[in-house]
Order: C-alpha cells, then structure tokens, then sequence
C-alpha cells in the first residue's frame, strides 16, 4: 500500500465520526413518542378535564406517559393540542 | 436530550457498521411495515452521515445540528412512504439534510446584520467525498471485527493508542502496527472486489 493509499483511506473514516448517543437515541425513539403523544392528544380530546390537566403542566403528562419531557417534545405536544 | 458527543461510551457493537448487510431497500421495507427494530437500525446506518453533512459539510454549530439532525429523522419517519425508490434512500436523506442545514443558515444569516450574507455553502464535492466515506465504511463491514473496531475507534472516534489498548485488552505498542495491518486489510478487501481506493472510484460497495 503506498503512503497516500493509507492516508486516503484512514481520512475517509474519519470523515465519519459517530454522532452523539443521545441525538441517535433521541431518533431511534421517534416511533415510541409519536405513539405517546397521539395517546396524550386522543385522550385529551375525549377528556376536558383531562386537556385542562395536561395543558397546565405538559412536562409532567409527557412523563407520566414516559416520555422524555425535553423541549422538543413539549414543543411538538403543545403544537398538536393546539391544532385541536 | 443530551448535547455532548458520549466520548465515554465504548459500546460492545457498533451496529451502524454492521447495518451494510441489510440492503437499504430491504430496511426501508421493514421500517414501511413498523418494524421499530428497522427503524434502530435504518437510524444507526445513516446516523453518522446526517451528523456529518451537517457538522463537516456545512459546519453547522453542534446546537443547530442537534436540530437538524432530529428533523431529518423526524421527516424521514414521516414521509418514508412517499420515497418511490427505497434503493434511493440514501440520496434522499442526504438531499433532506442538505435543504434543513441551508434553511437553517438561512436563517441564521436574518438574524445577521443586514449585511451579513448567507455563509458560503460547501462545495458539492465535500458531500460527495462523505459519500465515498459511507462507502468505505460499508467496505469495514466485511472485516474481521478487530480490524472494524481498532479502525473506526482510532480513526473515527479519535481514540488514543491507550484507550484502544484497554478497551480491547491489547498492549498499546502493538496498536499501531495493528492499524496498519487492518488498513492494508482494507484495501486489500477493495481491490479484491474490484473497487479502486482512488479518488476517481466512485462507490465501493
């Protein structure tokens, strides 16, 4: 193997470090919060008390449904209820 | 929703490089079907290369990657049945995340003073050569596990010849002759499948 072979190859994987866990975890996760979320929202439709509940403290029913309750997922459940 | 790299983290497996087997057309068709484990999976395999288009093509601050990132993943679940060529589906999420980093420059240039144009958007060729990276690391897929792992922990994860050592219980004298072996391997495996290591290769898997 000539010099630039090895060094060609060894730059091309590193162009490609791997991305932050918690981003990939984040993501793989999608499917699990969607279906969380749609719960939320579908009770909180068929519920008044229930909505009125939730939209006094989103964090709090993101984690009663385990959920994580990060910024993006308050942001998209405040988004849906408020698309009702 | 965490915001460093988890540089501590040595997972056992690293099934973003293992994923090659499974061709993307078949992930796709799984992941159409909601097979959650597809969608692990179809996230692993093209993980790094969202990261990288936007944090090495397009330089984008980790924060506003963090972003794009989640959104290009957020629209990949969404419109999955809308791709009408599941072999395509690396280009299209490489297409996906361009759009989502330019939008995202875009508008961070109006927040700018008036001034400020748009920053200079990378050249296609620095895509193209994250392209041959994904390639490449496909071709990784096919050696043996230590070689996979002592190439990808040094050159990709910027591991030192130390950590290498202890995490996989070699003597870190030996690591370097090691790296050269599996890179040697390597090319080795590329030119038995007839696919040149050069610049001008193309794909390699």
């Amino acid at each position: 193997m000539t010099g630039n072979d090895a060094e060609r190859l060894a730059r091309l994987i590193g162009m490609l470090p791997p991305a932050p866990g918690g981003w990939v975890r984040a993501a793989q996760e999608l499917p699990t919060a969607r279906l969380g979320l749609e719960n939320l929202v579908a009770r909180a439709q068929a519920d008044a008390e229930f909505r009125h509940a939730l939209l006094s403290d989103l964090e709090a029913a993101l984690e009663a449904e385990g959920l994580e309750p990060g910024p993006r997922a308050v942001e998209e459940l405040r988004r849906r209820l408020a698309r009702d | 929703m965490e915001a460093s790299r988890d540089h501590g983290e040595t997972p056992p497996r690293r099934p973003e490089l293992n994923a090659a087997a499974s061709t993307d057309s078949a992930l796709v068709a799984r992941c159409r079907l909601g097979d959650d484990q597809a969608w692990r999976e179809l996230v692993d395999r093209f993980s790094r290369y969202v990261y990288a288009i936007a944090t090495k093509a397009f330089r984008l601050p980790e924060h506003d990657a963090e972003d794009v990132f989640q959104e290009v993943f957020a629209r990949v679940y969404e419109r999955l049945d809308s791709l009408r060529d599941d072999e395509a589906v690396r280009p299209w999420i490489a297409q996906l995340t361009r759009r989502l980093c330019i939008d995202r420059l875009r508008a961070g240039s109006r927040e700018q003073p008036a001034d400020e144009d748009l920053p200079e958007l990378p050249a296609d060729d620095v895509v193209a050569e994250l392209d041959e990276a994904f390639d490449l690391h496909d071709a990784m897929a096919h050696l043996p596990d230590n070689c996979r792992d002592i190439l990808d922990r040094f050159f990709a994860r910027d591991e030192s010849y130390r950590t290498i050592g202890e995490s996989l219980g070699l003597p870190a004298g030996t690591i370097a002759s090691r790296i050269s072996r599996c890179l040697e391997k390597l090319r080795a495996a590329l030119e038995g499948r007839n696919l040149p290591a050069s610049p001008s290769g193309g794909q390699v898997t």
